[in-house]
């Protein structure tokens, strides 16, 4: 078998009287597309925050390609490859979309780079290639602050995908997404990662989405993994129509 | 715009101003030399405004460039004046970067009140040293300029260019700074400085950044500053002068380079006049007018100027599915 691009081993994480995470060890190959449910405090964010670096686990290991991250800054670890989007899109709205695109750009580059204009051509290029890719090129000059909230989310994810990174966590791509729109996002979404090699993992509330776009289901419940398989497999499974579908198929 | 295009405004910009200041009375030479001089300071709080920083101790920097300046004839030597802008310069911008780490650790109202603080320390000490004149100051030797001696026939006009050349070559570095992608990530990180981290940038090191070019411009400042004036002395490092220079700045807003030295200009003609005219009470017009430019133009005088290229906003589009229906 592939060693895992991460791996996450025993982790644990309390909140005061709240266990976020309890003994939770997650394996994840390269190229996969999985997603992660659970009801609200199940604990997904937190195992999101603490594979990026802003959460640091009580106990636990963390590796990425082999390598232990665990006590890494988000920056650090930004910088190895695992970036990430948000539940609410972190932007910065007094900027266009093109020069948020810009400053992503940017942030993936090296040190010299930043003393370079910052629309060089090759960086204006991959900015532009990036809103091709998720259909925004209406936007490119219009500050962030007059875009609506699906466009800022597509931007938030095409900003975590700018540096090309080898993990991409997606905190709940179609959150505030009304119903019609939840399955056309999460296309786009997924076909502008088709031509990048990266894993996908995806904290997501729907579970038509999760059973249309993943290959791999992870269920929480109480910070512990209660499933953890194909979406039909998990969708079966009892507890997690206990706990997290509450009968849904 | 281009640095390639930028450099030739700034070069027309030198040569007009050069040419106008033949044209100029001596008085007037004088108040825009020191309107231009205070003007770098406030470039540098404007470049860490933009940068996500503020600070209420501009005036460390002016004062650091100011002593040395003045310290440079007696313990260097150096009697030229291009040379003691560089010193001050380089010692504001290396006590600058060594403050540097320690206050990108804090951020908003922490960082500036740590800035105010480091000032008054500065100001304490100067105030007490005997060495330095204590709080009477000390008086500087009137300098040359590359190998040119200054004389009252020609020191106003000599030193008006020098400021001028200084000036604009500040700004259009700044303005190359801007457009640079460390000065969007400045930017960026005075609107969002957690997302430029989980991008992978370092957001202390990018305020690190503007802070130490804010030391430079303060260093330059108080350097031309003191030569112009002929004496430095602890006010240079109050808090008083700090906040004058932090007004400008509001004033300036962080838009435009041109923008911070024509309010720098504003304040010293303001100041000029209101002193003959009304001495007791012109600072109530000043407070009046800053509230003014809070209320109506809260960018500041930067806002008047035409849109940069980057802030051009087009019109309503048809939201397209996907975007649409939604928070």
């Amino acid at each position: 078998m592939n060693k895992p691009l991460l791996s996450a081993r025993g982790l644990r994480k309390r909140f005061g009287a709240v266990v976020a995470a309890d003994d939770i060890s997650i394996d994840i190959p390269a190229g996969q597309r999985l997603s992660v449910i659970g009801s609200n405090g199940a604990g997904k964010t937190t195992f999101v925050n603490m594979v990026t670096g802003y959460l640091k686990p009580d106990a636990g290991q963390i590796l990425l390609n082999e390598h232990d991250i665990t006590h890494l800054s988000h920056q650090s670890i930004a910088g190895m490859g695992i970036c990430r989007s948000f539940q609410i899109p972190m932007l910065c709205l007094e900027l266009t979309a093109l020069e948020n695109l810009l400053v992503a750009v940017a942030a993936s580059g090296n040190r010299q780079s930043l003393w370079q204009p910052a629309d060089r051509p090759a960086a204006r290029e991959r900015a532009q290639a990036l809103l091709e890719k998720f259909q925004l090129q209406a936007y490119a000059n219009r500050p962030v602050m007059q875009l609506a909230g699906g466009v800022r989310k597509l931007l938030d994810i095409a900003m975590a995908l700018a540096r090309r990174p080898k993990l991409l966590l997606l905190d709940e791509p179609t959150s505030g997404v009304s119903a019609d729109e939840k399955f056309p996002t999460m296309e786009r979404v997924m076909g502008a990662m088709q031509d990048e090699a990266v894993t996908i993992l995806f904290v997501e509330h729907d579970m038509e989405i999760v059973a249309n776009f993943s290959e791999r289901v992870i269920a929480f419940y109480s910070g512990r993994v209660i499933a953890d398989s194909s979406p039909a497999e998990v969708m079966a499974n009892q507890d997690v129509r206990n706990y997290v579908t509450g009968g849904a198929q | 715009m281009s640095a390639t295009k930028s450099f030739q405004m700034a070069v027309v910009a030198a040569v007009v101003l050069l040419l106008a200041g033949l044209l100029a009375p001596t008085w007037l030479q004088f108040l825009v030399t020191m309107s231009a001089s205070n003007g770098l300071a406030v470039l540098g709080i404007v470049v860490l405004m933009r940068g996500g920083g503020a600070t209420f101790g501009q005036g460390m920097f002016f004062a650091l460039g100011a002593y040395a300046a003045a310290l440079a004839p007696t313990l260097l030597g150096v009697q030229d004046a291009v040379l003691r802008i560089l010193l001050g310069t380089l010692v504001a911008g290396l006590i600058g970067a060594i403050c540097a780490p320690l206050l990108v650790r804090y951020r908003g109202i922490f960082f500036a009140m740590l800035t105010l603080a480091l000032s008054m320390v500065m100001f304490g000490l100067l105030s007490k040293s005997s060495a330095l004149g204590g709080s009477d100051g000390i008086n500087i030797v009137k300098p040359t300029v590359l190998g040119m001696a200054l004389h009252s026939g020609n020191a106003e006009y000599v030193l008006y260019c020098l400021t001028v050349i200084v000036s604009v070559a500040a700004g259009w570095l700044v303005s190359v700074y801007w457009n640079s992608a460390a000065g969007l990530m400045a930017l960026a990180v005075r609107g969002n400085p957690l997302r430029v981290e989980y991008l992978g940038a370092s957001a202390r090191r990018s305020l690190g950044t503007s802070f130490v070019i804010c030391a430079l411009l303060g260093g330059a400042s108080g350097s031309i500053t003191a030569q112009a004036l002929g004496h430095v002395e602890p006010n240079f490092a109050n808090w008083t002068t700090s906040g004058e220079l932090v007004f400008v700045a509001v004033l300036a807003g962080y838009r435009r380079v041109p923008a911070v030295f024509a309010a720098s200009l504003l304040l010293e003609i303001v100041r000029s006049f209101s002193n003959l005219y009304f001495p007791n009470t012109w600072q109530l017009a000043l407070g009046t007018f800053m509230l003014l430019v809070i209320m109506f133009r809260p960018e500041g005088l930067g806002s008047l100027w035409p849109a940069s290229g980057r802030r051009k906003v087009e019109p309503a589009l048809a939201v397209p599915s996907v975007t649409g229906g939604q928070s």
